[in-house]
Parts: C-alpha cells; structure tokens; sequence
C-alpha cells in the first residue's frame, strides 16, 4: 500500500488541523495589523501578475482594461502569499529530502508516455482552463475551498461542490479507471 | 517591504510548508482524488475547513474579524467552477499548488503556471462578454449559507461536521 510512511510526510488529518489553526491566526493578524480581514486565496494573483507583464508591454492597455481595473495590479498581501507557497514547500522538501526533480509524473506516463512535451502541453491547457474557470467563479480550492467554506459562504458550498463534480468526471475521461 | 508584504509572505511560506508536509502538492494526490483513489487532499481539506469553520464563527460572532463573502453568482459558479474542474484535472495542480510543487522540484508545474497566467489574460479580455452572459444570470449576493437557510452557523457546521466524520471513516475502511 503507497502510505505516507515511506516518504515521510505527516498525517493529513494533523497537517490539516494546523492549517485550520493557520488560517485563522491569519484572519486575526491581517485584521489586527492591516485594519482588514485578509482570507488565503491564489487566483486572483495570477491576474495581477499577467498584469504586471502585459504592462511592460503595453500600460494603456492595462490601464483600459476593465477587469485588471476591477482586480488592482499590485503586488499585495495575496502576490505574496502565493509566492510564499513556493518558498515554503521547498523549505519543507528540503527538511525531509523530499524534493525531487520530476517532469512528467506517473500518473500522467502511464496514459500518454514518458514524453515531456505532451505533459507541457496538458499543464499548459489545463491550467488556462483552470484559470478561467476560477475567475469566473472568482475563487479557486484556497479562496472558495478552505476560506468561502471556513465562512460558511453560500457560494463556496456550490463552488467546490462543482470543482470536485467536474474534476471526477473529467479525471476518470481523462485518464480511465484502473482496477488498483 | 510593506507590513502587508512581510505577513503576507510569512503566511504563505507557513501556508506552503503545511500543504508539502500533508503531501498535497503533488499530482499524484491531486487527480488520485478526482480518480478516487486516494483521497489524502480530501483529509487535508476537510479537516482544515473544520477547524477554520469553528475559528472563524468563534471570532466572528466576537466582532474580532468581518467576513467576507463572496456573491453566490450561479452561474459564475457552476459554468466557472466546472471549467476548473475540467482544467484541474489535466494539470493535477491548483493554483496555489502549483507554486509549492514548483518549489518541491516538480518542473512541469511551471507549464501550468504559464498557463494560469495565459488564461488570466485571456480571462481580462473576455470579462465584458462574461459579464453581460455568464456572470449575469442569477447572483444571490454575498450570504452564508445559515442567513440563507435561516439556521444557525453551528448547525451547518454539525450537519458538515457529521459529514466529513463520515466521510473520513469511509476512507479509512478503504484504505484510500
């Protein structure tokens, strides 16, 4: 059975507490320190830094355009907490020597081969799909899933609710169900 | 730096070493719960949601911090997040997983993140089209779940409580 005690991660349920416990310090600290409710959240970033590269080629545009309007290009609280994750998960695969180089990821070999482009390609798709996806509900799992939910948010119930319902679907068509 | 600059990359830095201990970065836990497999996000998630559920209305309910909704636009959220899904599921990372599994040296991840950044521009031309259609259809504003059904916030949390404890005990039978 593939657990986690050979690659020894933690327990889920545990990891998961504390970043329960995270989020609300998070929630408090924000609101003490910034004057204002801050909830953990990715995508919009993502818009701020597209943003920030369509304006070094063309800052009317930007300035014209009504979402990165709407949306504020500025490296804020949430640009930083999403480069944050990165800085954080290599400082955690580093105390436990569990980073690791990979192109192409197993799942993915076995249904269409060892070929890194081919793999490129479906992360490229598959994340401007995602993408627009998460604006136009304007949130992904960490603004919809742990911060809407953590609310009680109306919205997120619906939104991770559907995020998982199409994922399955989508994951089964994609790469077929296997007796494991 | 600003203040909000530091906490934030404090937070996330945190945020980011959580999600690569419970090992919900990689690809193989990611479409491992869309394929039913294995199901260690799903622990991670709910178990988070759970404790945060409880914190928030705790502080909530103490005038300590505001909440802030999100609106419960339909169809912003079922044409919305039934793309995600669809493009979670190719890529195998969400897009602030996407950035951690960079950082534990998954490299294909950073195809992902070129894509997220493509959409996102392409999302910013095609908003006036989506906000005359999609986003346009029935929003029923920025509420919670209790104001909406009119029960109280420990209810909803009792009732997903009882469902996640359900839920886990499942996985636990399976071995998933």
């Amino acid at each position: 059975m593939e657990r986690n005690m050979e690659d020894r991660g933690w327990n889920p349920y545990i990891a998961g507490v504390l970043l329960g416990i995270l989020a609300i310090a998070s929630a408090y600290a924000t609101t003490v320190w910034l004057g204002k409710t801050n909830y953990l959240g990715a995508s919009t970033t993502f818009v701020r830094a597209v943003g920030f590269i369509e304006q070094m080629v063309s800052p009317e545009g930007v300035a014209a355009n009504e979402y990165f309007v709407k949306t504020k290009v500025k490296l804020d609280w949430q640009f930083m907490l999403v480069v944050g994750i990165l800085l954080g998960a290599f400082i955690a695969s580093l105390t436990d020597r569990s980073f690791k180089n990979e192109m192409v990821p197993p799942i993915w070999k076995e249904r269409f081969g060892p070929s890194g482009f081919k793999r490129a390609l479906g992360a490229f798709v598959g994340g401007a799909i995602a993408i627009v996806g998460a604006r136009m509900a304007s949130g992904c799992p960490s603004g919809h899933g742990l911060s809407g939910m953590m609310q009680l948010s109306a919205g997120a119930f619906i939104a991770l609710g559907m995020f998982f319902l199409a994922g399955i679907i989508m994951a089964s068509l994609v790469y077929g169900r296997r007796a494991s | 730096m600003t203040t909000e600059q530091i906490i934030g990359l404090v937070t996330g830095i945190l945020f980011g070493f959580l999600l690569q201990k419970g090992r919900a970065l990689r690809f193989e836990k990611q479409v491992g719960a869309l394929l039913l497999r294995d199901m260690t996000i799903v622990k991670f998630m709910l178990s988070a949601i759970l404790v945060g559920m409880v914190g928030m209305t705790l502080l909530s309910n103490a005038g300590v911090i505001a909440l802030s909704h999100k609106s419960a636009n339909l169809g912003a959220l079922l044409v919305g997040g039934a793309l995600f899904g669809i493009g979670w599921a190719l890529l195998g990372f969400c897009p602030g997983t996407s950035l951690g599994a960079l950082g534990e040296g998954r490299w294909h991840a950073l195809f992902g993140i070129a894509g997220m950044l493509a959409g996102a521009a392409l999302y910013a031309e095609l908003y006036p089209f989506f906000k005359s259609t999609v986003l346009a259809w029935k929003d029923l504003g920025k509420v919670g779940l209790p104001e909406m059904l009119g029960v109280s916030p420990w209810m909803v949390i009792g009732v997903f409580a009882i469902f996640s404890l359900s839920l886990f005990t499942w996985f636990e039978k399976k071995n998933i």
